[in-house]
């Protein structure tokens, strides 16, 4: 009886990838194996084929240049990850990619660029960078903690529902307290540090749907990580 | 008049900050609130100039680098040594060496300058020579993206009057060529065998190196190296030298070095002088020296960013020594962690990590944890960790991988058990 797989997708690994975003994929795919999941890990850059099977999709920040080596591409495979996302497919949209899965980020000089719309949400180049370490509620996943460092403001539209609400740190704009973005079982937010490490509520979310969706089930047993609570408890104790 | 009231009053502040302990940057303020041309005016003077050495890793290894090598040419040579890299801290380094008149005896002055302080600098002081090491992930929340960083790097490169001198293998930095107005570009790089071993950010997770596509050439090449053993080409002439560092990007660092006081003393250099002091140079604080403690060595690896991380890794094999990793997330440090994310750690799996502190150890703890290397205790407490992981293996060689303020700490902590030289 070979091991249940998980094909799990890393989009532009090469050019979107500053904020430990490797974190997020090796916590997925440790999550995975600890519950006897095989993972099969894939990369998508720019130009390559797009697996035929995708069950859980990871992406992250990348500078601007980064962003603009892989627009071109990402409007291309838009539609199908609009189709995906529409069909359940969980994924994670960090920072960059974040922006890219919206409506369009308008820069502070007036360039607007377009984004895939996978989720309804706007984003405006700001006059400062926020940064610093970050804390939300999230009626989902409780506490999520994080590091954002980001210059555009990004504003929820049409109902769209946020990830949490900031108790520390300024969140999706510095004004209206809301940090990331949740369509289906996409979660999209502006934290790093690295994002699923220190948040196994978020992780296991991903890896629950990933598994249902893909096999029909799967066994929710808690995971014992050794350092994973005092490693919550220390970052949202640091200063911003 | 000015000048001789800023440099009096400079100097007592600093014989009164050096009788409280500390506090390098304040006579610089001090003077620099007085006279503000003290600077230009005191460097700009100096009959080979200034020489100013930036970049994200490896700026104060190279700075003692060039500062022997041209020391072994002869040269009187000023240079920076607090470690303190801001303008405020050269004014201060300044001010230690410079007569009551207010003059430096010196003809050529080689300081170290943090990226984003250097752009500062270079309007007060155009520098003749500049050596541009590499850009590369650090403190991204300090300066927002690794772009910005190179921005201050280009204006450093644009400023520079005579010679600029560029890592031919940084793509970020080959690219400054074109905002170079001085008469000459010179550059450093790795023979094509070598560049495997210096992933880039970029090609972090890509598995390849940047492509290999027209490089223009090197004026110094690291063409083998072998422990402490290297080769460097030099025009068609390879140089082989024994050196005193250890860690592969200490020893890049010494082709650009060369590169550097080769470009400065021009058609006079004295080669054999060069490679004597290249032989004779000893790691800079902190940068893989060498303590001893009980009898056994103990070194001390400043690590700040996931490529500098990856390349102490790969240049330190961990087999036979008791290793210890100490992460702060103090201002110095940069406080987002996500770099630890971006560093392959497998490396350590068969020898394990004693012992895990710092700030932040239950998140290296954590990484560790899912890349499956096994580690002994994890404890927040620096002075505990430490008195532990000497007193449990005291036979065994030791290495500390630590951040910069990790680094302070530990430091005057060893200085209770050996001679250290502590920095303020």
């Amino acid at each position: 009886m070979d091991a249940p797989v998980i094909d799990l997708l890393q989009l532009y690994p090469r050019d979107m990838n500053i904020y430990g975003d490797w974190g997020n994929v090796l916590v997925l795919r440790k999550r995975l194996q600890l519950r006897g999941y095989d993972v099969r890990l894939h990369e998508y850059n720019p130009g390559d084929t797009f697996p035929d099977q995708v069950d859980l999709i990871v992406g992250g920040g990348g500078q601007d240049s980064g962003q603009n080596k892989i627009q071109a591409d990402l409007h291309q495979l838009g539609g199908r990850l609009r189709e995906l996302a529409d069909d359940g497919v969980p994924m994670l949209a960090i920072c960059g990619l974040y922006q890219l899965f919206g409506n369009f980020f308008k820069t502070h000089t007036g360039e607007v660029i377009e984004g895939i719309g996978l989720l309804d949400v706007d984003t405006i180049g700001g006059p400062k960078r926020l940064i610093g370490n970050t804390v939300l509620e999230s009626e989902e996943f409780g506490t999520v903690i994080g590091y954002e460092n980001h210059s555009g403001q990004t504003f929820l539209k049409g109902g769209t529902q946020s990830l949490g609400t900031v108790t520390k740190g300024e969140g999706n704009n510095g004004q209206d307290s809301t940090e990331g973005a949740r369509y289906r079982n996409v979660v999209a937010s502006y934290l790093h540090g690295s994002l699923l490490p220190k948040n196994p509520a978020v992780a296991d979310f991903l890896v629950r749907h990933a598994a249902l969706r893909r096999h029909g089930s799967f066994d929710d047993a808690p995971l014992e990580i050794p350092f994973e609570e005092q490693a919550r408890e220390d970052a949202a104790a640091r200063p911003r | 008049m000015r000048h001789l009231l800023a440099t009096l009053a400079g100097k007592a502040v600093k014989t009164v900050a050096k009788l409280r302990g500390g506090g390098s940057a304040l006579p610089g303020l001090v003077a620099e609130k007085i006279d503000p041309n003290f600077l230009p005016r005191t460097l700009g003077n100096l009959p080979q100039g200034v020489i100013v050495i930036s970049g994200t890793n490896g700026k104060t290894t190279t700075t003692k680098m060039v500062v022997e090598l041209l020391q072994g040419q002869g040269l009187k040579v000023f240079t920076n040594r607090t470690g303190s890299n801001f303008t405020r801290g050269v004014v201060a380094a300044v001010l230690g060496e410079t007569t009551i008149g207010g003059k430096l005896e010196a003809d050529v002055a080689v300081l170290e300058l943090d990226e984003a302080h250097a752009v500062h600098f270079v309007k007060l002081v155009a520098p003749r020579y500049c050596l541009l090491l590499n850009v590369m992930r650090d403190q991204l929340d300090r300066f927002g993206e690794i772009e910005t960083t190179a921005g201050f790097l280009r204006q450093i490169a644009a400023a520079t009057t005579e010679a600029v001198v560029l890592n031919r293998e940084d793509p970020r930095i080959a690219a400054l060529a074109d905002s170079v107005t001085a008469d000459r570009v010179l550059y450093f790089g790795l023979a094509p065998q070598l560049r495997s071993m210096f992933p880039s950010d970029d090609d972090m997770r890509s598995g390849s190196t940047s492509d290999a596509s027209a490089r223009p050439a090197a004026d110094v090449v690291l063409s083998a190296c072998e422990g402490a053993s290297a080769t460097f080409t030099v025009g068609d002439r390879d140089i082989d030298a024994e050196l005193k560092l250890t860690g592969v990007y200490n020893i890049y660092n010494a082709a650009a070095a060369l590169a550097l006081a080769r470009t400065v003393v021009g058609a006079d250099v004295d080669e054999d002088a060069l490679l004597e002091s290249l032989e004779a140079v000893t790691p800079a604080f902190g940068r893989g020296e060498s303590l001893t403690v009980n009898g056994k060595p103990l070194d001390l690896v400043l690590v700040k960013n996931p490529a500098g991380f990856r390349l102490a890794l790969r240049s330190f094999p961990p087999a036979g020594f008791s290793t210890m990793i100490a992460i702060n997330d103090n201002y110095a440090d940069g406080r987002d962690m996500s770099w630890l994310w971006d560093v392959d750690f497998d490396s350590l799996a068969d020898a394990g990590v004693a012992e895990v502190s710092g700030v932040r150890a239950n998140d290296m703890a954590l990484r560790l944890f899912y890349e499956d290397v096994p580690v002994r205790h994890v404890d927040t407490d620096l002075s505990a960790s430490l008195q532990r992981f000497i007193a449990l293996e005291p036979d065994a060689p030791k290495r500390i991988y630590c951040t910069y303020t990790a680094m302070l700490a530990l430091r005057r902590e060893l200085g209770k058990l050996t001679e250290v030289e502590v920095v303020s």
